[in-house]
This record gives structure tokens, C-alpha cells and sequence, in this order.
């Protein structure tokens, strides 16, 4: 049967060129080109000691962090090792009910005007770094507070960790809550240890 | 849609229009054994291929050993993932020491590739190896594809031959598929998806600290990993804290490129494309969809080159169009409406719950259209989370038997077996012998055609009908109600039109889903490609009519538009009883209460 001598040698050459070659070649120019995109857009601190991806958001439930979008990944939310998304149907009782716990917590910190919907509905990744220019602004005030410093100071941090839309009109701009965080420690960090 | 909405999607179409006449041509070249540009680096590689296989090139096939071929190959193909998923604990580039699959998760996942269905009744970052990632699943999404444009490629040959019994030979047209078309391109595009941060690397699983810790409530497990339960029956947790957490690594980049350009759709991680390190930014974004759509749109210009008129393929070009453009319409304006039974809490806002910020409303919904209308699969949405009606747009474009755009190959020839129909109906309509390209549409045709384009429809009727009575699979469902029923119909028109997209809340990985999924995945693949085969055979073997006064004109709008029609009509004489106890009733519900 010459047929089936040519898919076997044929399976064998594709998994050779497509499962070896191929996967091989990218990883080489890849580690060339974009190490640091290829590893996973790993930061670091001074210390060079792994912060976390700036890819991949992180949960905040502190009132002085800046709080993220609901995560439902498996165990935990942000969990890594879980991605994905709570899979709830629109007229599931059980989600409306979550939802309105919720915006209750949101609102328990004097939010009182329009929340951004995505602020309280949880992503597709259940890792999603960002959140909307909106949703940071609401929260502004209680961050300020818990921190002590000024709103317009804090506001101007806010912007600095903003993306505007790629290349000016793709996507939606967007403010990465992991690395502005980091920041927020960051300052506190310097503050305490001016202070000694 | 806002202004920027307007103009990413604007501007989207262009580029993909730009691209489809000279990727169309370049693959009529391919296929037509002609030299490429890519033809001095590549050529002495072919050659060696089909030395090495013992293939002779110029040797051309009759339907039934291009068909025997075909099956063959994929049987081989078959064995040979199955064989690796139940050995993953055995084989290299394992660092998490992951063990082997089940044997109906793996029949389900082996069927799953092999089909170009994609199906994941597992977690990728969770269960599967960088070896079986790279190795296995990412080999099967370039020989999938391939074989899909082959089929296709077989019946194009079949109404452009004059009495010819030969439709061409399987192996070269694998072989010519993969080298010169599916490899080239998402080499560059894998390299592309690197630069915006999709990760590409063999590593371990990285642990990084948590700025701030986290707690759980996590089920206390015995001896055996059974969830111990107090007297009451509720399992017993206890609170633990997290202060570390581990980020998944792995070889992602080069299987999210032909995972897109194959419309396979498998993802590397559960989250598929919607996780940051698979699709990181909306440039990497957009260009996924421009992959997920170059092949299945511009085989349609192949197709018109090949048979002699190029103003043939742009009309099933625009009837493809048509659909998708449509659909993303009502997706946008579920989406934007929100869910009502929010309204309540002064959110302000479309509905976000399973959507990515970064991507945007209209951009997230551009993919889910473009990943449904093809047979791709991947998600960067949730769709079980989408609105009712919302969600009925990815379902209808399954259901339609993925034919806007269509898989690789299996979108055309299922569109080429629909445009014999819509010609034969026109021919009883007025009374003439039906003819399309000059071929006679006789019995034999329309056999081949009914079977290629209702063996899915029936295929999802009866085992979603039987998924209604099986108490297991009525147990995975995870949301109540008329939702529920949406989630198994999701579920089986997505296995069995080979798309691999899920309602995900579904507890798919149980033997009864695994076992018929199989089967649904199985029968929805070969019996129409089978059916396309023998069309092309029979085609190829018919002289050639010439156009009269009494020919219907198939490369003009009036006949798109006929042809969008009788796929519309054959779609809802089909399901539409089964949408109105889904989705249509959800919708009802939600904004009557």
C-alpha cells in the first residue's frame, strides 16, 4: 500500500519541519529580537528580584492599592495558573446577585455617581491588567485618602501609567492597575525610609 | 460605535481586502505547480519531502484514492497525537511533570486537532506539555489546515477540468500548502505577535510574589484528593493565604500564529486568545483576525482564477461579506444595549462581564464574528457571557454550516456545495437544466451537495437531542434555564461544524461529552469532505456546457444575493425551533421582566 508508507513518512517530515524546525526558528530570532517580550514581559525591582508581568494583572482588595476588574480564575482571582472567565449567563440569578454585591462594595467607599461596567464585571483572561480611564478616576479619591496624598499628585501618576490607544486608534486606552500599584509602593517605600 | 470604533473597523476591511487579491493569486500559483518567489529557497525542500515519502509529483489521483489518501493520512495523524497524549508523562520538554490524559479526553482531544475542530475539554496551561504543545497539537494545526485547502482545492479542479477523471494528487498538495503558504506566514506572523509580548520561550513555570497577598477559602482534600464534607453535606474549607503566585511559560507565539492563519483555534491556555500572553495588545489583536480570515477569503479569488473568471469567486467573496458584516451589526448592538437586568445599579457602560479592556467593544466583537463565521474557534471573549441575542450570533454562523469565510478549504467547498444548490433551485424555478461553471447540476451532484451541507445541522439536532435526556450531560450545564439548552446546542453545532469555540461554562471534559463529541467531530469533518471529493470527481468528468441565454449568471449580485438567501433559509428552516427555546426565549425573558 503506497499510500500508507507516504502518511506515515509524511507525518514523521511535517512533525520534523512544523513540531521541530518551525517552534525552534521563532524561539531563536525571537530570544534575538524581543527577549524581553519573548520571556514574558517580566519586571523587576532595584534589587532585580521579579515583580510580576506587565501583562498579567494582580488582585487588590487594600484600600490604598487601586482595585483591578473581578477576576474569576480558578482557586483565586488572578490565579495564573487558571485563566479564564466566570462563564455566566446574562440572566443567571447567582451572577446578577454578585454583581450587585459588587457595586455595594464600590459604592461602601463613597463612589456615588455612574460605575464603569467593567469595573464589576469580571474579564474574559480573569487576568486582564487594565482598567478604563473612568474606572481609575472613581477611585482616586479613596487611594488619595488612605495615602495621604494629594488627589491632583495622585492623578498625575494615574496618567503616567495610562496607554493611550495603539498607534492612535486602536483599542481602547487603558490604565495598567499592576504597574501603578508598584508605583504607589514604591513612593511610600522612599517616603518611610526618608523619614528614618 | 464611537468615532475610533468606526475607524479600526474602517480600516480593517480595507487591509483585508487589499490583501486578498494578491494572496488569492499567489495561492492559485501554489496549488497550479507554478514557480513563487518563494520557489528557490523552497523548491529543493519539496523535493526532498517527496523523495523521502516516496511521492511522485506529477502523478495526479481520481477522487477515490485522493479520498483514500486523504483519510489515510489523517488515520496516521490521528494515532499518532493519541499516542502522545496518553504518553505525555513519558516524553521530554515536560518541566512541570504533567501526566498523561485520560483515554476519552485524549480520543476527544486527537479527534479534536486532526478535525481542525479544536475543540478543549482541558486547560492548556494545567494539562499539556511544551512537547505535546509544539510537537503534537501545533503539527496538527498546520496538517489540519492543509488538508482542508487541499479538499478544496480538489473540487476547484473539478469544475475547471474538462473530462477528466484526475482532481490532482493529495500529497503534493499537502506538501505545497504547508511549505509555501502556511509556513512563510506565520513564521512572520508568530515573530510579529513576539514583538507586542506574546511569550516564546521552552522555560519553567516562573513563581513571582504577589504585591498583595490574597486569601481563598480552599476545600480541605483527604488522603484519595476527595473533598472532605461536614454532616451537612457542604465540603470543609479552610482560609489560605496567598502570597506567590506561578506564571505559566511556554512556546505560544508560533502556535498562535497558524492556530489563527489555520483557523484551528486551539489556545495554548484556557483563556485561548483573550489571555494576555496569547494576545497582549489590540495590535496583536487585529492581526489575528486578518489571519483568521486571509486564507478563507482569498481562496475565493483562488477559486475564481482557477475556473476562469475571477468575477465568480468575488461574488461568493461578497456573499461572505455580506453575512459577516450583518452579524457583527447585532452583535454590536446586543452588546452595547447591556444586560437590563443590571439597569438598576447605575453601571455605565456595555456588557463587559468575559470581555478584555484593552481589545474594545467593537474590535472584541469584529473577532468573535470572524472566529465563528470560520471554523477557528478561538475566543477572546467569553460567549457563554455574552447577551442572549449576542451569543445567538456566534451560534447562527456555526449553525449556517461555517460558510462566512469558512474554515480553510471547508468554508469554500461548503459554500461551492450551497451555490449548487441555490443553482438547482433557480433551475425549477424557471423551468431549465441547471448548470453552475458550465458543469451540469444533475442527481448525483445534489446528493453529494445535501450531504456536505446538512450532515452537521442533523448531526447537532439529534446529539444535542440526546444531551437533553442524558442526565450527565444535562448536569454540565453551569447556567440555569433556557441558557442551559443554549450551552449544549453551543456546544454540539461547534463540534460538529468544526469550530471548537464553547459556551465555556459547560463541564465538558465528562465521557458522555468526550465520546459523542468525538463522533459529532468525526462524521462532521469526513462525510462532507468525502462528499466534496466524489462532487469533484464527478464534475471533472462532465464536458463543459457553454453559457446560453437560458444560463443563470452566477458571477453577478442578483445571484449572491439568491445565494445569501437560500443559505438563510436553509439555516432557519433547521434551527430555528431549537433557537427559539434558547437564546430567543433568554432574550424574551431578560427584557420582559
Amino acid at each position: 500500500m503506497k499510500d500508507l508508507k507516504s502518511s506515515i513518512l509524511m507525518f514523521i517530515t511535517f512533525t520534523v519541519i512544523c513540531g521541530g524546525v518551525y517552534p525552534l526558528a521563532v524561539t531563536g530570532v525571537a530570544y534575538v529580537l524581543f527577549p524581553r517580550e519573548a520571556k514574558g514581559s517580566l519586571m523587576a525591582d532595584t534589587s532585580g528580584k521579579v515583580t510580576g508581568s506587565s501583562l498579567l494583572g494582580q488582585p487588590f482588595s487594600s484600600p490604598d492599592y487601586f482595585w483591578p476588574r473581578p477576576s474569576a480564575t480558578t482557586d483565586f482571582g488572578y490565579n495564573p495558573m487558571g485563566s479564564g472567565g466566570s462563564n455566566a449567563g446574562p440572566t443567571n440569578p447567582d451572577y446578577l446577585k454578585v454583581v450587585g454585591e459588587r457595586v455595594k462594595a464600590l459604592r461602601a467607599t463613597g463612589i456615588t455617581g455612574p460605575i464603569p461596567s467593567e469595573l464589576v464585571q469580571a474579564s474574559a483572561s480573569g487576568l486582564d491588567p487594565h482598567i478604563s480611564r473612568e474606572a481609575a478616576r472613581i477611585q482616586i479619591p479613596r487611594v488619595a485618602q488612605t495615602r495621604g496624598i494629594s488627589r491632583q499628585d495622585l492623578s498625575k501618576i494615574v496618567d503616567d501609567f495610562t496607554s493611550d490607544r495603539q498607534l492612535g486608534f486602536l483599542g481602547e486606552p487603558r490604565v495598567n492597575v499592576l504597574e501603578l500599584n508598584l508605583k504607589l509602593k514604591s513612593l511610600n517605600q522612599r517616603r518611610s525610609s526618608g523619614g528614618n | 460605535m464611537n468615532y475610533y470604533e468606526t475607524v479600526q473597523t474602517a480600516l480593517f476591511f480595507l487591509t483585508l481586502l487589499v490583501l486578498l487579491k494578491p494572496m488569492g493569486a499567489y495561492m492559485a500559483g501554489v496549488y497550479q505547480g507554478e514557480r513563487t518567489f518563494l520557489s528557490p529557497l523552497l523548491l529543493p525542500c519539496e523535493n526532498l519531502i517527496y523523495r523521502i515519502c516516496g511521492v511522485e509529483r506529477s502523478e495526479e489521483m481520481g477522487w477515490r484514492r485522493y479520498a483514500g489518501a486523504m483519510l489515510l493520512f489523517n488515520l496516521v495523524l490521528f494515532a499518532g497525537l493519541l499516542a502522545m497524549l496518553l504518553l505525555q508523562h513519558l516524553l521530554p520538554l515536560n518541566p512541570q511533570k504533567l501526566p498523561s490524559f485520560s483515554w476519552q479526553l485524549a480520543l476527544n482531544t486527537a479527534v479534536s486537532f486532526v478535525t481542525n475542530t479544536n475543540w478543549q475539554a482541558y486547560s492548556g496551561e494545567s494539562a499539556v506539555s511544551y512537547f505535546t504543545q509544539a510537537v503534537g497539537l501545533a503539527v496538527h494545526n498546520f496538517v489540519s489546515a492543509a488538508t482542508g485547502m487541499a479538499v478544496a482545492i480538489a473540487l476547484i479542479r473539478g469544475f475547471a477540468r474538462r473530462k477528466s477523471s484526475l482532481i490532482g494528487n493529495f500529497w503534493v498538495d499537502m506538501t505545497r500548502g504547508v511549505l509555501y503558504i502556511l509556513l512563510p506566514i506565520s513564521l512572520v506572523a508568530a515573530l510579529v505577535l513576539v514583538s507586542q509580548g506574546v511569550i516564546q520561550n521552552f522555560s519553567e513555570y516562573k513563581s513571582t510574589p504577589l504585591l498583595q497577598a490574597t486569601t481563598y477559602d480552599k476545600p480541605k482534600l483527604d488522603d484519595k484528593g476527595n473533598a472532605i464534607k461536614d454532616a451537612k453535606g457542604n465540603p470543609i474549607t479552610e482560609n489560605v493565604t496567598v502570597k506567590e503566585v506561578t506564571i505559566p511559560m511556554g512556546p505560544v507565539a508560533s502556535q498562535e500564529a497558524i492556530k489563527e492563519l489555520g483557523t484551528n483555534g486551539g489556545g495554548f491556555f484556557n483563556a485561548n486568545s483573550a489571555h494576555p500572553f496569547e494576545n497582549p495588545t489590540p495590535l496583536s489583536h487585529y492581526l489575528q483576525i486578518l489571519l483568521i480570515l486571509l486564507i478563507p477569503g482569498a481562496l475565493t479569488h483562488t477559486f475564481g482564477l482557477m475556473v476562469g473568471n475571477s468575477r465568480q469567486g468575488w461574488a461568493l467573496l461578497g456573499v461572505m461579506l455580506l453575512l459577516l458584516i450583518g452579524s457583527f451589526c447585532v452583535l454590536q448592538w446586543a452588546e452595547v444595549n447591556g444586560n437590563p437586568l443590571l439597569a438598576g445599579l447605575g453601571l455605565q457602560g456595555a456588557n463587559m462581564e468575559g470581555k478584555e479592556l484593552r481589545f474594545g467593544l467593537s474590535g472584541t466583537n469584529l473577532f468573535t464574528v470572524a472566529t465563528t463565521g470560520t471554523s477557528c474557534g478561538a475566543v477572546t471573549a467569553m460567549h457563554d457571557s455574552l447577551t442572549p441575542l449576542g451569543g445567538m450570533i456566534p451560534l447562527a454562523l456555526m449553525l449556517l454550516g461555517e460558510i462566512v469565510f469558512g474554515g480553510v478549504g471547508s468554508g469554500l467547498y461548503t459554500m461551492l456545495a450551497f451555490a449548487v444548490v441555490a443553482v438547482f433551485v433557480s433551475g425549477l424555478m424557471i423551468g431549465r437544466t441547471p448548470e453552475y461553471l458550465g458543469k451540469k447540476i444533475e442527481v448525483r451532484e445534489m446528493w453529494l451537495a445535501m450531504i456536505t451541507i446538512l450532515t452537521a445541522g442533523i448531526v447537532v439536532l439529534i446529539a444535542s437531542g440526546i444531551a437533553m435526556i442524558t442526565p450527565a450531560a444535562v448536569a454540565s450545564m453551569a447556567n440555569p434555564g433556557a441558557h442551559g439548552l443554549s450551552e449544549i446546542l453551543y456546544a454540539y453545532a461547534s463540534m460538529a461544524n468544526n469550530n471548537g469555540s464553547a459556551f465555556a461554562g459547560l463541564g465538558a471534559n465528562i465521557n458522555f461529552h468526550n465520546i459523542l463529541g468525538s463522533l459529532a467531530m468525526l462524521l462532521g469533518r469526513y462525510l462532507p469532505a468525502v462528499a466534496v471529493l466524489a462532487m469533484a470527481g464527478s464534475l471533472g468528468e462532465k464536458k463543459y456546457v457553454p453559457p446560453s441565454l437560458g444560463t443563470l449568471p452566477t458571477d453577478k449580485a442578483p445571484f449572491a444575493l439568491w445565494l445569501t438567501l437560500v443559505i438563510l433559509v436553509v439555516g432557519a428552516l433547521t434551527f430555528f425551533p431549537a433557537l427559539s427555546l434558547g437564546p430567543i426565549i433568554e432574550h424574551l425573558t431578560m427584557w420582559g421582566k
